[in-house]
């Protein structure tokens, strides 16, 4: 069943047309991952599906309700959460303080603390830190809680923008593995990224992005072996 | 002794409404020069409730809602149309309130300065020296104010949630902070210090005029930059230094002719050394 539908979304930078008309879906329980290189548009879509930028035409569908003109905020409350591009952390907050932002719009305290124990639990790290400013926390720390931070929310969606940039090759890693977990423990996940063959080994489903079309689509496994998508992603 | 006490006084004065400035300035992202103006729109309050029940307490009362809900509608209706617009824009705007404001109190009360009995509580007599009680008042009240806005901002969720849009707004809004929300509580909580400023300044200065709030608005506005804009202890210290300075000059007859000039000439001193004033942050260009 499909959690998030898009409907021929198309956005523009004043004249110019930076997604053309794009559609795909996002099943309730799988990992679909949007795939292509730096200026196709993965982060223009992710923006819009927020209304961070508004949407020149299009139609988006989450759970069965239209949500093509819900602001971003009132998205939080219905489950859909984004851990946007570059982590957009709050560097000037501790990281405790990032993470109650995180859970703003729940007002039960009982399961609240009951996230905020899993998730410490699960990067202890976060914990040993938790009075620490934000911005003093490595880039891989940062991903982690920028995450964290939007699973304090407890989506049924989680949107990740570009979770790997800017990662050691070890936190890239770790990121991926999170990202299996977080799906396992029953989040579906819609997932943007530049590393394609990472991307492609945890994703049910990719769509292939360039220049705001989508030019291929299919399962991760049978993208990583497609010629097409090897030439001109995973570097073959 | 009194002198610094006068200086502390007033001082917390500025710091109140530097508040307003550099609350709006770090959350709304916008110079609110309209905010001067609340402060005479919550003097003309006082003024009319104490001519109408006699009273001090219920003239505060009203001219704190009044204020807040001034500020609340300037922003809702001069400066939300305009979000995202050229910050010159805006900024014309905040001016154009501004001269609406005092056009509008000239209209209703005259142009002419009225004189408003408020505070004269007598002195008390203290280790030797007489200080007016309505100063110690201000002095109380501005900590008590101050210390109360501190944990309001540090300790509660939607302070912190204010903290997270003055750094990011679109990173707060999708943590499902509703952005407009805080910035319309931010002019709310602006305009209320103000409101009180206002009580304070009549109990100083007991005359209002429907320019009235220029000076204190330019001087605090001055006091908030000195600080650093943005930065909440700073606007508090900014306040405190200039009207300490203030009433240290022109107790001293040499320096007195020269007080506004040392106090600006201060401003140009301390933006040349920290041009981020001294407890403004360094933005880091993020990469």
């Amino acid at each position: 069943m499909a959690l998030l539908t898009v409907e021929d979304l198309e956005v523009s930078y004043g004249l110019i047309r930076a997604i053309r008309g794009v559609s795909f879906e996002v099943n309730k329980g799988e990992i679909v991952a949007l795939i292509g290189a730096n200026g196709a548009g993965k982060t223009t879509i992710m923006h819009s599906l927020c209304n961070l930028i508004p949407k020149a035409k299009g139609k988006v569908t989450y759970d069965g309700k239209d949500i093509t003109h819900i602001p971003a905020h009132k998205l939080v409350p219905m489950g859909m959460a984004q851990v946007p591009e570059g982590r957009r952390i709050f560097c000037e907050l501790t990281v405790a303080e990032n993470l109650k932002m995180g859970a703003y719009t729940r007002s039960n305290k009982a399961e609240k603390e009951k996230t905020l124990e899993e998730i410490y639990a699960r990067f202890p790290i976060l914990k040993e830190r938790s009075k620490q400013i934000a911005g003093t926390l490595s880039g891989g720390e940062q991903q982690m809680l920028a995450m964290s931070r939007a699973l304090m929310s407890h989506p049924s969606l989680l949107l990740l923008d570009e979770p790997s940039m800017g990662l050691s090759p070890l936190y890239v890693n770790t990121i991926f593995d999170m990202i299996t977990e977080i799906n396992r423990s029953g989040t579906t996940v819609l997932l943007v990224e530049q590393n394609a063959k990472k991307a492609l080994s945890v994703a049910n489903r990719a769509y292939v992005l360039e220049t705001g079309l989508i030019v291929r689509e299919g399962t991760g496994e049978a993208l990583l072996n497609d010629d097409a998508v090897i030439k001109a992603y995973l570097g073959g | 002794m009194n002198t610094l006490i006068n200086g502390l006084c007033l001082g917390g004065i500025y710091a109140l409404i530097a508040l307003g400035y550099t609350m709006v300035y770090g959350i709304a992202k916008m110079l609110n020069f309209a905010h001067g103006d609340i402060i005479m729109v919550g003097a003309y309050a006082v003024y009319t409730t104490l001519a109408l029940t006699g009273h001090t307490v219920p003239a505060v009362i009203v001219a704190v809602i009044v204020c807040t809900l001034l500020g609340v509608l300037t922003e809702r209706v001069a400066y939300r149309p305009l979000r995202g617009a050229s910050p010159l824009a805006v900024l014309i705007t905040a001016i154009g309130v501004s001269y609406l404001l005092q056009s509008v109190s000239q209209l209703i009360f005259g142009a002419g300065t009225i004189p408003v009995s408020i505070g004269n509580w007598g002195t008390l007599e203290l280790m030797g020296i007489s200080i007016s009680i309505s100063s110690l008042l201000t002095l109380g009240l501005c900590v008590v104010i101050m210390v109360g806005l501190s944990l309001f901002i540090t300790r509660t969720k939607a302070g912190t949630a204010m903290l997270a849009v003055s750094e990011d707004r679109a990173a707060a809004s999708l943590m499902g902070i509703n952005v407009n929300g805080i910035i319309t509580l931010t002019f709310a909580i602006g305009s209320a210090l103000a409101a009180c400023a206002s009580v304070f300044y009549l109990m100083q200065i007991p005359a209002v005029s429907p320019t009235l709030g220029a000076m204190p608005g330019i001087k605090a506005f001055t006091a908030a930059v000195i600080g650093g804009i943005g930065s909440i202890p700073g606007a508090m210290v900014g306040g405190i230094l200039l009207g300490v300075i203030e009433k240290v000059c022109s107790s001293i007859p040499v320096l007195a002719p020269y007080t506004t000039a040392i106090e600006f000439g201060l401003l140009i001193l301390i933006l040349m050394v920290r041009p981020t004033g001294l407890m403004g942050k360094t933005r880091r260009e993020k990469v």
